[in-house]
């Protein structure tokens, strides 16, 4: 991009007030963003804001603050529309996050037209999240899991997903960027793959949407799901993307108010997305914040922040395997902003504590991933994982605090 | 930096780097398999019993340096114990742990005491009492596995 002007990541930095406190009297290094991304001012004034002036419930009063809130509700709504780039914004169903997002699929979309042998495609690589909600539809249903390994440095075998995809499959549901590898999926071609079978493609994009663009037409995927607090947003919202025809094809989720245009003991008729499937009050202001969160990241772009993290992912790499006796596990050749490591002889779960003794966030355990760690013969890594607030100063603590670690062990 | 000292102190490391009965045992009378979820620590637990006495406990698996440090005291300190004395050392390393003051009926900790530190890190907790959750496990219904969760 000619012209742009640098990233600023200090004043960037200066947006995330949590990011001026110390921890264990060290200044904060947060780099757990996998886990869940910190909130800009932007975000936590708009929903103060929204709490202060507009609150009430939507869609159902007549008088001006179910109004405001609505209108304010279905703004995030909008938000959400433009980052994926849905064709409409009644493709873009709230939910409480990408699980519920995925278990909505499973329920409402796989399970009516599963029959026993039929098949269901995922990944070696997946969240737990995009592993259990199968697992249960194929337990209902008596349809069979069906996974795609994954090479060495963390990559899906592609050879292996040809073949797994046949006329018995009836849905793929595949991670768009792994939360324990930061592997990047090809996405495009596995969406083109299965469309060849008229297969249909969920992406589980909770890691995708914070760090690079998504384009839900170009992708042609036919369902995308992520949560808002990976991307800036509130804890509690997500969303589902679905493409129009099979939304509407499929039955309501859940039961109750909002979902219905007209209920009477005869019988009820439901009501048109989305609002299908929000069943009950939903998060209101967390959909408010979601909408301040797309806005901020709007506002920096997708295409700079991914820049800056991939930099620092080059960086750090590059730093931590100066390091002797760590291992990085998952280095496929197109990673986004997270490293997964081990130490010989020292157990992450005391990685990340002497890390923290140091003000230092990182994520210790399986990251949801019990197959991955398997797949590598690990019980668990450490994980840091950067945003867009992030530098290479927290990258440098990093490695000075993993030498202390070492030091300890010795 | 400093405190960590208080837990990662040179005997729970030697521990860590050298555990004491770490190995499997042919015919146990009581074997557990614990693991904490959270951190992927799994331990296994081998009891010999002789007349309500432990007589011989080893364990097996892996774990961060606390588990494994404390796993290898815990062998030490059971042996030639009776059920009953066991269960109390148990409780009262557990008290050490979590609570401020300690119970009349606390019983002396030992060479445990050097776990004590653990208590000023409350997500740890898990890792120093999996083993003997897992124990106690052993000793209760013989061939069970447990969860820390
Ligand atoms: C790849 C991936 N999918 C799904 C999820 C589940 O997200 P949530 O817990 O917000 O529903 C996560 C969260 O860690 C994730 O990393």
């Amino acid at each position: 991009m000619s012209g742009a002007a640098p990233y600023d990541v200090t004043a960037r930095r200066l947006d995330f007030p949590i990011l001026g406190r110390s921890v264990h009297g060290q200044p904060l290094v947060y780099l757990d963003n996998a886990a869940s991304s910190q909130h800009p001012r932007q975000v936590i004034d708009a929903v103060g804001h929204f709490y202060e002036h507009s609150y009430s419930n939507i869609h159902r009063g007549v008088h001006l603050l179910s109004q405001e809130a609505t209108l304010a509700y279905e703004t995030g709504r909008l938000a959400a529309r433009g980052l994926l780039n849905a064709a409409c914004s009644h493709e873009v169903v709230f939910t409480s996050g990408a699980t519920a997002s995925i278990n909505l699929v499973a329920q409402s979309y796989a399970r009516p037209r599963l029959k026993a042998g039929d098949e269901i495609l995922i990944t070696h690589m997946e969240h737990h999240s995009n592993i259990v909600p199968w697992q249960m539809v194929c337990e209902q249903t008596g349809a069979v899991l069906k996974v795609v390994p994954i090479n060495d440095s963390g990559e899906l075998e592609m050879d292996a997903f040809e073949q797994l995809l046949n006329e018995r499959t009836r849905l793929v549901s595949v991670v768009h960027v792994s939360n324990a590898l930061g592997t990047v999926n090809p996405v495009e071609r596995i969406v083109e793959l299965a469309h060849e079978q008229g297969v249909p493609v969920l992406l589980d994009g909770a890691q995708a949407v914070p760090h690079l663009p998504v384009d839900v037409q170009a992708l042609d995927c036919d369902f995308y799901v992520f949560s808002g607090h990976k991307i800036y947003g509130p804890t509690g919202i997500g969303v589902l993307y679905g493409k129009e025809a099979l939304l509407n094809a499929m039955p309501p989720y859940q039961g109750g108010g909002d979902m219905i245009l007209s209920v009477s003991f005869k019988g009820t008729t439901y009501n048109n997305l989305p609002y299908k499937f929000e069943a009950g009050t939903p998060n209101i202001a967390g959909a408010v914040g979601l909408g301040a969160a797309i806005e901020y990241v709007q506002s920096i772009g997708l295409d700079a922040i991914a820049a800056h993290e991939h930099e620092l992912l080059r960086y750090a790499t590059e730093r931590l395997k100066e390091i002797k006796g760590l291992r990085i596990v998952g280095e496929a050749a197109n990673k986004a902003g997270l490293i997964s490591f081990v130490l010989d002889r020292v157990h992450p779960h005391d990685i990340g504590t002497i890390l923290d003794s140091q003000g230092i966030a990182i994520r210790t355990g399986h990251h949801c991933a019990q197959p991955v760690m398997e797949r590598y013969g690990v019980p668990a890594t450490a994980r840091a994982s950067f945003a867009l607030y992030n530098t290479r100063n927290e990258v440098d603590a990093l490695v000075e605090g993993i030498r202390k670690v070492i030091g300890m062990f010795e | 930096m400093e405190n960590l000292r208080d837990l990662y102190q040179e005997v729970i490391l030697d521990h860590n780097r050298n555990p004491r009965n770490f190995r499997k045992m042919e015919k146990p009378d009581g074997f557990a398999h614990g693991n904490n979820p959270l951190c992927g620590d799994q331990i296994d637990i081998y009891l010999k019993i002789r007349d309500g006495i432990v007589e011989d406990v080893s364990f097996d698996g892996m774990g961060c340096a606390i588990c494994t440090a404390s796993a290898s005291m815990m062998t030490l300190a059971l042996k030639r114990k009776t059920e009953q004395e066991a269960t109390a050392l148990f409780e009262s390393f557990h008290h050490c742990l979590t609570e401020d003051e300690p119970h009349p009926e606390d019983v002396p900790l030992g060479k445990l005491e050097v776990l004590a530190g653990v208590k000023e890190y409350p997500v740890r907790v898990k890792c120093a009492t999996l083993a003997w959750h897992t124990f106690l496990a052993a000793l209760k219904h013989r061939q069970d596995s447990i969860s820390t969760e």
